[in-house]
């Protein structure tokens, strides 16, 4: 393999890595800050109980979402030099936006929140958790614009005698359509795979310690229940928004969703297909007619352009080359992000349905066991389905690094060898993999210990010697 | 001023900004074992920093994200051609950041051991390349016309780089020692002070041969002026941590001595900025056309007016949140502080009862 091959390996690796906690922290801090607020509002100890409870799994995923962060912001340059060069023009703003903005709120304002239970009024205290919430929606949405600037680029000029993209329109980049329903569509993803977290941990305590604060475990089931729904209602509309739109401006990515050789109109939605193996052409094909022309341009009729046509296109517009990206990916993951999802969102229907009117599931019937099953895949399926649908995104806009400007094959860096990739590589797989086990083992040993004791600590003579609230 | 003049100042302040904040906390994180002789005084130590190192850690991705935004040309050379530094340097901060919130997660020695390495190893090595590579963009590196590094990992290990590495490891490790000293009551105050002492003089000593050394290969009336102010600000926090303090007899001016040593990091990296300007990277093949400069490096005027306009608007109100957090953390810490937690595991907790 030469060393762009390496890069790509190593980008996918660590960008699925860091995106595995990413959405967890975008929705659980939302969470943690809305249990936090209605301790504030009603005073009741279980919403307290469920703040601090969830906050603590919060943070154990925030610490891993960061480190794993620190690595993207310097890759860019390590490992696609050649890209640095071509876009950082447009491209680096975003990115020194998102640090200013969005990272300094965050980490300052959970350092607050952490260690400010006793130090700040009731209310700053609050207060804090939202900022930190914000603060990721914030990170997100910058970050997104630079990757949808990829995607679909817009408000540049190409400066021939320098070599490179340049900025002529910040404020096209900023409400590139690509991002507007990206962004979106991202958030509603950290939303169903944070509820479907808080519901799943609530539902084991539920079946398996029954009677242990039932009421504050009861409350979290169901708000991370309909969390999840709501967010799959979101996510269904507007990831149709976007494969419309992706259907205009990357259309080969939309053909290679569906492993749409030829043009059709109208167009069939396939739910699976097997292709011939070196993918230039569908076997078998089971298909609903008329629904992929409805997906990509909203009527029953629409044309939709096929494979083989774009690949001929294209060549006639950018010269020789293959632009198809890998169909057999680009297939399944789209089928494996939508099946994920909506998996998920049926596991919480059944969690709300088990929950209602007063009742908790029984460990001791079929229901309940069948249930506990249920809630345990129920964190599993949005992570799956974040996954796929970003290795769909990224593969299905090969060969191209830059959509229609800069090919992926000439984005990396010339002075970086195949051996320090490699290094580099086995560096941070090892790392992410040791330190995956030893994030697991935590969640799973703080998530068992259920809600904490609230209640306040014994009086102290003064106040200088009080012990901290938290300390490391 | 040229727009690419002051984005080369607003770098300059971020590494600042980077170096003096997060110099103390690697300070710290290189003192643990030494000044934290049981579990209780090694907690009292990473919570001299517990609620502040992240937003601090946020200056060096804030720094790299502003390269990259201002001058690409500049990020894409200097991280391909730092390849494996850098990628030392990340390993640590992976391996500090995550054995700060998961070493107190488990009741159980090895456990918080393995991970007071990792906080140790995660301190020393960014401490020392951090120096390593600033000394090297100052002293130029192999660049070819295409503004392309064609030299190895060995070339970035010369004599001076290395003394540059120890410079700011030596720094960082006094500036961190009388932060401990500014941060805590008892015991390890007292220790925290004597140490600051011993090496307060190692540091000066190496500092100010390794500014000496800078100033000889390349110089201008700016940059002697901000070393001179360095070494000046250096020997006047060492000064005053030997002072008594005015109000407590056991303690001594710890306020006055980090703000020395925090004045003094800052002088220093602004000298080295100050030397190396107008270049971002100078080319040790061909220097004159080779060289990266702020002109040759940089981004077109429109993106760095909306940069400067972003940045304008939102580091003072980065600087008031910051400052505020230090503000609500403001008093010292003692081992009588540290609460019981982790609370015993549950099993435990059932015996107990």
């Amino acid at each position: 393999m030469d060393a762009t091959d390496l890069a790509r390996w190593q980008f996918g690796i660590t960008t699925v890595y860091h995106f595995l906690f990413v959405p967890i922290t975008i929705g659980m801090a939302f969470l943690v800050a809305a249990f936090q607020t209605a301790w504030v509002r009603t005073g009741n100890e279980k919403w307290l109980k469920l703040t601090k409870f969830y906050g603590k799994l919060f943070l154990i995923n925030f610490a891993m979402g960061v480190v794993t962060g620190i690595v993207q912001e310097f890759q860019f340059g390590m490992n696609w030099s050649e890209y640095s060069r071509f876009v950082g023009d447009i491209f680096g703003a975003p990115l020194a936006m998102e640090a200013l903005l969005a990272f300094f709120l965050e980490s300052t304002f959970l350092g607050l929140w952490i260690f400010g239970w006793d130090k700040l009024p009731k209310k700053i205290h609050l207060a804090c958790i939202w900022i930190v919430a914000w603060g990721t929606v914030l990170s997100a949405a910058f970050i997104l614009v630079a990757n949808s600037w990829m995607q679909h680029p817009v408000g540049f000029r190409i400066n021939a005698e320098r070599g490179r993209a340049e900025l002529t329109d910040f404020w096209a980049v900023l409400t590139n359509k690509v991002a507007l329903i990206t962004i979106p569509h991202t958030i509603a993803g950290a939303f169903l795979t944070a509820g479907g977290l808080v519901a799943a941990v609530a539902v084991w305590h539920l079946v398996r310690r029954p009677g242990r604060d039932t009421a504050a475990y009861r409350s979290a089931a169901k708000v991370g229940a309909w969390t999840t729904l709501v967010a799959m209602v979101a996510l269904a509309l507007t990831g149709d928004v976007q494969g419309k739109i992706m259907t205009e401006v990357q259309p080969m990515k939309m053909a290679a969703a569906e492993a749409l050789y030829t043009t059709e109109q109208p167009a069939p939605f396939s739910l699976f297909t097997i292709g011939t193996l070196d993918g230039s052409r569908p076997v078998y094909a089971l298909e609903l007619p008329d629904l992929l022309s409805f997906l990509a341009t909203g009527t029953f009729d629409g044309k939709v352009q096929g494979i083989n046509d774009l690949q001929a296109e294209y060549e006639a517009k950018y010269g020789p080359g293959d632009y198809k990206p890998n169909i057999p990916v680009t297939y399944w993951t789209f089928r494996l992000m939508i099946g994920f999802g909506a998996l998920a969102s049926l596991i919480a229907l059944w969690v709300l349905w088990a929950t209602r009117k007063g009742r908790a599931p029984d460990a001791n019937t079929r229901g309940g066991k069948l249930l506990l099953a249920g809630a345990l895949a129920l964190p599993l399926l949005p992570l799956l389905a974040n996954s796929t649908g970003w290795i769909f995104t990224e593969m299905g806009r090969q060969p191209w690094i830059v959509f229609g400007q800069m090919k992926t094959a000439v984005a990396a860096s010339p002075s970086v060898s195949s051996g320090d990739v490699i290094t580099s590589m086995a560096v941070f797989t090892l790392l992410y993999g040791a330190l995956a086990v030893v994030e697991v083992g935590l969640l799973l040993k703080y998530a068992k210990a259920g809600v904490p004791d609230v209640s306040p600590p014994p009086a102290v003579e003064s106040d200088e010697d009080r012990p901290l609230a938290f300390a490391y | 001023m040229h727009l690419h003049t002051l984005w080369f100042l607003l770098i300059a302040v971020l590494f600042t900004g980077y170096f003096v904040l997060e110099g103390f906390d690697f300070g710290v994180g290189m003192l643990l074992p030494v000044l934290g002789r049981d579990e209780r005084e090694r907690r009292v130590v990473i919570n001299t920093i517990g609620p502040v190192w992240d937003g601090n850690e946020v200056w060096v991705l804030t720094a790299g994200g502003a390269m990259f935004a201002a001058f690409p040309e500049w990020y894409a050379t200097l991280f391909s051609g730092f390849y494996l530094p850098l990628l030392l340097i990340l390993l640590a901060l992976i391996l500090r950041g995550v054995a700060f919130e998961y070493r107190g997660k488990r009741d159980d020695v090895l456990w918080r051991r393995r991970f007071d390495w990792c906080i140790v190893f995660g301190s020393v090595v960014p401490a020392f390349l951090w120096g390593v590579a600033f000394a090297n963009i100052v002293r130029g590196v192999p660049l070819d016309a295409d503004h392309q590094y064609t030299g190895s990992l060995f070339t970035l290990l010369n004599p001076y780089a290395l003394l540059g590495g120890l410079t700011t490891l030596l720094l960082f490790l006094t500036h961190g020692a009388i932060f401990i000293a500014l941060k805590t009551v008892g015991d390890i105050r007292q220790r925290a002070n004597a140490l600051a002492e011993r090496v307060g003089i190692a540091a000066a000593l190496v500092a100010v041969v390794f500014l000496v050394w800078t100033m000889a290969r390349h110089s201008t009336p700016l940059s002697v002026t901000l070393a001179v102010l360095a070494a000046l600000c250096l020997v006047g926090g060492l000064v005053a941590n030997r002072l008594p303090s005015r109000t407590d007899p056991q303690g001594r001016r710890e306020g006055w001595a980090f703000t020395g040593t925090a004045a003094a990091i800052a002088f220093a990296v602004a000298a080295l900025f100050a030397t190396l300007y107008p270049d971002v990277l100078p080319s040790t093949v061909d220097p004159a056309t080779n060289s990266l400069t702020v002109a040759n490096a940089s981004s077109t005027p429109y993106t760095l007016k909306i940069m400067t306009w972003v940045a304008l608007v939102f580091t003072p109100i980065v600087l008031l949140y910051q400052g505020w957090t230090y503000w609500v953390f403001r008093k010292r810490i003692g081992t009588h502080h540290i609460p019981a937690e982790p609370a015993p595991t549950p099993a435990a907790t059932t015996t107990a009862t």
